[in-house]
């Protein structure tokens, strides 16, 4: 008896003492003063600026790299970086000239080889890089990277790019793009030093590049630390020592880390503490627009769903969807409704207007029903709701939307919901056309331009064109907006195709998305770009 | 007992091809991981093909299994979508899950086996009671609610550890997460270990040595607990493969970069190298954490011979 007991006592002792001890050795090491603890998921592709088309990899590359132009973190304005003027007579023909002085952090200048190279690198289709298509505008593009699969490609470079002098190149794209200039502040854009070229496997295990951070270390998979770039000859000050970037799979335990005091910023809350995040975190809670915008896409290339007489179903459907309880109840304010096409981070001057989709996207229950029934009613008298639900709280949002258009019609199983497992095959579902009513859609921008959020989504046959949609008018509009003389009229002929789409209504806006994110009080000076980013050199370090 | 080993290893090669060929289809059949690099923009088909290209995913699947395979035999389990060979993550992850393993074996064996024989000493006593009540709690809280509730209490609340264990993941930041890990086998192992105990207290030999007069605390441990380990460590054996591999939970709540983070990563983004080369590495430790237990078997019971 007496020895059970003090058995019993002694483990119970040493599980503790074993949990004091172990809480002496905390820490990763890596507090150093001044330097900002961030959380950061792993790159899904290795980073090479044309090979990284999500956010995790593309916050370092913007860490590290300067393009011509770089994206305003407050207004998304494009601003020049490292051009020091880029001209054109035309809007076909560039002439870029870059400023004298800019280095590699490995010491190498800047040239216009270094932009010039770099771009034919992530042209190349033998290179398999991801974000090959930002340069399909550029002339010569379809000779390095054939549309056709398996093709070989017959030039190693694209005819459209020449090397002028040390620090000047000419751009000739395949037609006129008023904007182009513009989608240069991409991370597709960068320059690439000539290391990265000489030994790619090494550049690629510690990445060199000119912006105003430079990796010390790097281990995959797991951390990244950057430290200030002294070289760097950008105007934006670096107010802190440094970053590290620490790994997690899961964002509810950085969540958790944060609380404890380990990071010092999270850029991701996790959805199920949405709800007490502000109360946690307190004045320390962002919650803003993001460049990411949600609709509900209709199978245009299906007969029921893409007929003239179907255009009123799909208003109908469109005005039975209250979008300002789902982002509230569902989202806890983290998606705002959607009024137009766009987003809130273009501001007025990118585009943006407020309430441009009109009574179509306004949630109005009896003229929803009214439409729905003009049009001839759902197509074999329901519909069902397709979507992945594996992220983004989908499957409670696509309830509450069905609910909707279920109470609009007054009936209990008008709309269903589809629910796909895993956002590959879904995905895959998607790009074969394989649809058979209306599925989600997500989209988030590759630059701030209005134009990001119009062309690659509903122009004919466009990349990511997943309707199938195609309006010769909004075709027609779009390319007179590419070649406006300036920016002020390209960008009301985008805003008229826009409209277009309001009425004809291929996909429905559901809500802009929100960047969220949470800092410790060590740090202050905390804000999210429009890409829902941190800009992390204006953070200062208590 | 050579010949029953040489058996053993030779009967490996049958399940272990099979299980590895049931992966490799299950994986295929989750989705095109091509179509999942380009997120929500459509592929284009060019940049598309030579990927496929470059992983063979061009291939039947019966011929890009024959070159798996026969690229395993030489070392070489492919590389993952991030350009990392998996044998650089296998070598990352291996050791911390391994060591994660330990310190749950160790709750395991200590923790459980102890309270297993004091509860099955005296069946039907409070002390019996209140343990069984206990891995009946356990038992019924799935492991994530535990984890995330010790973490948040003893990494936010009292401030005694750090909620994510660090890359060098050291032994003593994997006492909590390993507690967490053993919890339900280790409730399994109490009650196990309780029945035989109490099974075999009534056994003619344990009567034997009292009569004797041997010490009780040496009946205990050299009589009784010896016969009655058994079934103990038939389940510790099929355990490991599952520790290892069921750490997926734990592991991703610390944050530890070990194999069941891996496999989650691997599995979110359809990088069918990095699954297939983990979940072979699981199979194989699991063939042989058998072996081990069926030559055990011996140790304790010397009735029991391998021809």
């Amino acid at each position: 008896m007496h020895g059970a007991t003090r058995v019993g006592w002694a483990v119970a002792g040493a599980t503790a003492i074993a949990l004091v001890a172990s809480a002496c050795g905390g820490g990763g090491g890596g507090d150093a003063a001044g330097v900002v603890r961030a959380s950061w998921g792993d790159p899904q592709n290795p980073l090479e600026p044309a090979n990284t088309n999500e956010v995790q990899g593309g916050k370092v590359l913007d860490m590290i790299f300067r393009g011509l132009k770089h994206y305003d973190p407050k207004t998304a304005e494009a601003k020049n970086a490292v051009a020091d003027k880029i001209e054109t007579e035309d809007n076909q023909t560039f002439t870029i000239t870059l400023k004298k002085g800019w280095k590699f952090s490995d010491g190498t200048d800047v040239t216009a080889h270094s932009f010039v190279d770099a771009w034919n690198y992530g042209a190349l289709v033998t290179n398999k890089q991801i974000g090959s298509s930002f340069f399909q505008h550029i002339e010569g593009y379809d000779e390095v990277h054939p549309a056709d699969e398996g093709a070989e490609p017959t030039a190693k470079t694209m005819s459209g790019l020449t090397v002028e002098d040390k620090y000047t190149f000419t751009v000739k794209l395949k037609e006129k793009f008023t904007l182009w200039p513009e989608t240069l502040g991409y991370t597709a854009f960068a320059p690439l030093p000539k290391a990265f070229f000489d030994d790619h496997d090494a550049w690629l295990a510690k990445p060199v590049g000119n912006g105003p951070y430079k990796v010390d270390s790097y281990t995959r998979s797991q951390s990244m630390r950057l430290s200030k770039n002294e070289a760097y000859s950008g105007e934006e000050k670096v107010n802190n020592e440094g970053v590290e970037l620490r790994v997690y799979t899961d964002n509810n335990t950085a969540y958790t880390d944060l609380q404890a005091g380990n990071i010092d910023i999270i850029d991701d809350v996790p959805a199920s503490q949405l709800k007490n995040a502000e109360r946690d975190l307190g004045g320390r809670y962002i919650n803003q627009p993001a460049g990411i915008f949600q609709t509900i896409n209709f199978p245009m290339y299906e007969g029921a769903w893409g007929s003239g007489r179907a255009k009123k179903v799909r208003q109908g459907i469109s005005m039975a969807i209250n979008r300002k309880e789902i982002t509230e109840k569902i989202y806890f304010r983290t998606r705002t409704a959607a009024s137009d096409f766009t987003s809130p981070v273009l501001q007025k001057a990118g585009g943006y207007k407020k309430g441009l989709c009109g009574d179509e996207c306004t949630y109005d229950p009896g003229k929803a029903k009214e439409l729905i029934e003009e049009g001839g009613g759902l197509p074999g008298g329901r519909m069902t709701l397709s979507s992945n639900v594996d992220t983004g709280s989908h499957r409670q949002w696509m309830d509450a939307v069905c609910n909707s258009i279920n109470n609009a019609l007054g009936r209990s199983n008008a709309c269903t919901v589809n629910p796909v497992s895993t956002f590959p095959e879904y995905r895959s579902r998607v790009t074969a056309k394989r649809m058979k009513g209306p599925f989600r859609a997500g989209w988030q921008m590759d630059y701030p331009l209005i134009q990001n959020f119009l062309q690659p989504l509903y122009y004919t046959n466009a990349s990511s064109n997943d309707s199938g949609y195609s309006s010769e008018k909004f075709d027609r509009l779009i390319d007179e907006a590419n070649s406006a003389e300036d920016d002020e009229e390209s960008l009301e002929l985008y805003q008229e195709a826009e409209k277009v789409l309001s009425d004809d209504l291929p996909a429905i806006p559901l809500w802009y998305q929100n960047g969220t994110a949470g800092y410790s009080d060590r740090i202050d000076n905390v804000r999210l770009n429009p890409f829902s980013v941190p800009v992390y050199n204006e953070i200062t370090v208590n | 007992m050579g010949r029953y080993v040489i058996r053993r290893l030779l009967q490996m090669i049958p399940v272990f091809i099979g299980t590895t060929f049931l992966i490799f289809v299950m994986v295929h059949a989750l989705g095109d991981p091509v179509a999942a690099l380009f997120g929500d923009r459509t592929p284009d088909p060019a940049t598309a093909a030579q990927l496929r290209r470059e992983f063979n995913l061009d291939k039947p699947m019966w011929q890009q299994y024959l070159l798996y395979m026969g690229k395993i035999f030489t070392g070489d389990f492919g590389t993952a979508f991030n350009g990392q060979p998996v044998t650089q993550l296998l070598a990352g992850a291996l050791p911390i899950s391994f060591r994660l393993m330990l310190v749950a074996m160790g709750f395991e064996i200590v923790l459980g086996i102890t309270l297993g024989v004091i509860s099955g000493l005296r069946k039907g006593g409070s002390m019996d009671t209140s343990v069984l009540l206990m891995t009946l709690v356990v038992i019924a809280i799935p492991t994530f609610v535990t984890g995330v509730l010790a973490q948040f209490l003893f990494g936010v609340k009292l401030g005694w550890i750090d909620p994510a264990v660090s890359p060098a993941a050291r032994f003593d930041e994997l006492l909590l997460p390993g507690l967490i890990l053993a919890l339900v086998s280790l409730a399994y192992i109490t009650r196990l270990t309780r029945t035989s105990i109490a099974e075999n207290a009534r056994a003619d030999y344990v009567r034997t040595a009292i009569a004797k007069g041997l010490p009780r605390r040496r009946i205990t441990t050299h009589h009784l607990l010896r016969n009655s380990l058994i079934p103990v460590v038939t389940f510790l054996g099929t355990d490991v493969g599952s520790l290892m591999a069921g750490a997926l939970v734990t592991e991703r709540i610390f944050n530890i970069q070990g194999v069941g983070y891996q496999l989650y990563q691997g599995v979110l983004r359809q990088n069918s190298p990095t699954v297939v080369g983990f979940v072979t590495i699981l199979v194989l430790v699991f063939l042989l954490a058998n072996l081990l237990v069926d030559l055990l078997y011996a140790v304790l019971d010397p009735r029991i011979r391998y021809a």
